[in-house]
């Protein structure tokens, strides 16, 4: 419930003729940062039990669709393959749960790190010789070859029936080590999730971030200047892949089973619809999109009952969106935020 | 050479052979799936999501048509027919405002259509997947196997709906607009041709196609909700291994494909067979990114 008011608090109205503010600028974007992190933090403490795990999970799609809309947003590429690295940072992690005995969770990110960053660097290096919807598609096939070796390799993966593990201790090595609860696990989620979006919001003011936003803008003329926009792609969607992965991670964690349904490429496209429906090149708008959707549905089933299709107006709205608002619902503050 | 000797003995002809007939008809449908997509693709930079879901709901309309009518040629038209009209209102309500933009945005609508139709089905008409009766019950013989005529019928009317499209495309006046319209959009709109109409008229033709293959498989598929979710994955990799927009080659692709998936599910389980094909595509962007079949212009 409390993922609507982001959108309000990220960008205050008084801040819309930016020279007139009297705060600066910076000021006021970690004013805003903070009171939405409060928020978040608080928020797990007055809900309800299903609506904890349900705002952890809202965070966690959130991480998801931030990660593409690098490639979405700032270098102008659209993957349908993220539901790949997503996956095999979900099998990375369950790798880890199942194989140390006790299971520790940094090995976890650790291994979920490493599957995801391996098949980032094999999608980055065939897909980013190719454009626009090529670039698509070839990351919609690829994500597909990771779903049918995950879906067939039974013996390893558990095939249809995905793994199931313990969830670990969360653990500073030597001073704490305590069991989550949905509030804790809230907590770290919120802590990576946050610590993810100033780390991407860092790389996309840095001067690797403005190559990237200059291939967006002229993929042609950024050659010309002599930036090898290749190696700018293949990184940008390896950067992109690892907080994807990361993502995985988090789920695997929470949830406590990994499962093939997540690596087929419906769960790229949730990404991508997060993104157009919170609003492409803000970070923040993925977030607000995931939960946006996600709230949506889970009104809708509790409105007209669990066997309701509730993709059928979510779909509607969404091309709606398309038509009418293509900047998404955080479009108007695009500018403000990347400044 | 003594491992290799083995292997090539251990190859099973007769299996191979059925196996060549097997991807043929696959890859006759899927030509006629393919066709219709490149056809939206070359001419309006679509790429159509929804296509599948376009065979899926074909399907449908045509297990319902056989259902009230009784016969199957009727049922192929009439499903061809609503599904070309209902591709004709969807292009006019979603394709229609986006041109101009970027094709990802159409890409992305295409695929909230996908999603809508895709869950509409299940929604409608559940999650059990329908039989209908093959139309013609005769058999011959193929080695150990009772080989239905039925599947020859089809890759013969598949390659005759496809003739018709490269006649209609070459001949008749509305096919002239569509290959002017592919050359060049601003020329041909300057020369008087309608362009959003030959748009929709496009979309329909490439709707009503994607209908009839789904009408054409059912019999030996089944009809559910997510069936087309497996063919537009499929028709995408014929379409950019022929060459986007390339008719002839997405037809020659489409049977070298299934040629290929056909053999390796002689050693591999039908999923993994798949990989085949996934391979090819990868191979084909890397080293002939324009398409295998791409004739230089």
């Amino acid at each position: 419930m409390t993922a609507a008011p982001l959108d309000k608090t990220i960008s205050p109205p008084n801040m819309s003729p930016p020279n007139k503010a009297r705060l600066s600028h910076t000021a006021v974007f970690w004013i805003g940062f903070c009171v939405v992190m409060a928020l978040l933090i608080v928020a797990p403490l007055v809900l309800p039990p299903f609506w904890r795990g349900f705002l952890t999970e809202i965070l966690i799609w959130g991480l998801l669709a931030m990660s593409s809309d690098l490639l979405i947003g700032y270098t102008g590429m659209v993957s349908f393959g993220h539901s790949a690295f997503f996956g095999l940072g979900m099998y990375g992690a369950a790798a880890a749960l199942i194989l140390v005995s006790p299971p520790n969770l940094w090995l976890a990110v650790l291994f979920g790190l490493i599957g995801a960053a391996s098949a980032a660097v094999f999608v980055a290096y065939f897909s980013t010789r190719l454009r626009d919807i090529y670039f698509a598609i070839t990351t919609l096939i690829f994500s597909q070859i990771f779903y049918v070796i995950i879906f067939t390799w039974t013996s390893l993966t558990g095939g249809e029936n995905g793994l199931i593990f313990d969830q670990p201790h969360f653990t500073i090595p030597f001073l704490v080590n305590v069991p989550f609860n949905s509030t804790t696990m809230h907590w770290f989620v919120l802590a990576v999730v946050a610590g993810s979006y100033l780390i991407l919001r860092r790389v996309t003011q840095s001067p690797f971030g403005m190559v990237l936003q200059s291939i967006r803008e002229n993929e042609a003329r950024t050659r010309a200047i002599g930036y090898p926009v290749e190696r700018y792609k293949m990184v940008s969607v390896m950067l992109s892949g690892l907080f994807a992965g990361l993502a995985g991670v988090l789920y695997a964690v929470q949830k406590e089973f990994a499962a093939p349904d997540f690596v087929y490429f419906l769960t790229s496209g949730e990404a991508v619809i997060y993104n157009l429906i919170g609003g492409v090149g803000t970070l923040v708008g993925p977030i607000v999109g995931a939960g946006f959707f996600q709230l949506l549905r889970q009104l809708l089933s509790q409105w007209l009952g669990d066997q309701f299709p509730y993709l059928i107006p979510l779909g509607i709205v969404f091309i709606a969106m398309i038509i009418f608002l293509p900047q998404g619902l955080l479009g108007f503050a695009r500018r403000w935020l990347n400044r | 050479m003594g491992a290799i000797g083995d292997f090539i003995h251990s190859i099973p002809i007769d299996l191979l052979i059925i196996q060549t007939v097997n991807g043929i008809v696959t890859g006759m449908i899927l030509a006629l799936v393919a066709s219709g997509l490149t056809l939206i693709f070359g001419i309006m930079d679509v790429v159509n999501f929804a296509h599948g879901e376009l065979f899926m709901l074909g399907a449908y309309m045509g297990v319902l048509a056989f259902a009230t009518t009784g016969n199957f040629w009727l049922a192929l038209v009439l499903a061809s027919l609503i599904v070309g009209v209902f591709g004709a209102a969807l292009q006019i309500l979603t394709l229609r405002p986006l041109i101009g933009r970027d094709p990802l945005n159409t890409i992305l609508a295409t695929f909230g259509i996908s999603l809508v139709l895709q869950n509409y089905a299940l929604w409608q008409f559940g999650p059990v997947a329908r039989k209908i009766s093959e139309p013609i019950g005769a058999e011959f013989t193929l080695f150990y196997l009772q080989y239905p005529w039925y599947r020859i019928v089809i890759a013969l009317l598949s390659g005759a709906i496809i003739g018709a499209l490269w006649l209609f495309l070459k001949y008749n006046k509305f096919g002239v607009w569509i290959r002017a319209t592919t050359q060049d959009r601003v020329m041909a709109q300057a020369m008087g041709i309608p362009v959003p109409l030959v748009y929709t008229g496009v979309f329909a033709l490439g709707a009503a196609m994607a209908a009839a293959s789904g009408v054409l498989f059912a019999p030996f598929g089944g009809v559910d909700s997510g069936m087309g979710l497996q063919w537009v994955l499929e028709a995408f990799i014929v379409v950019v291994v022929g060459g986007m927009g390339n008719l002839a080659g997405s037809v020659v692709a489409a049977i070298f494909i299934s040629l290929l998936e056909a053999y390796a599910a002689v050693w591999l389980n039908p999923s993994q067979a798949v990989i085949v094909s996934f391979v090819v595509l990868i191979l084909t962007l890397l080293f002939r990114p324009t398409g295998l079949f791409a004739v230089p212009k």
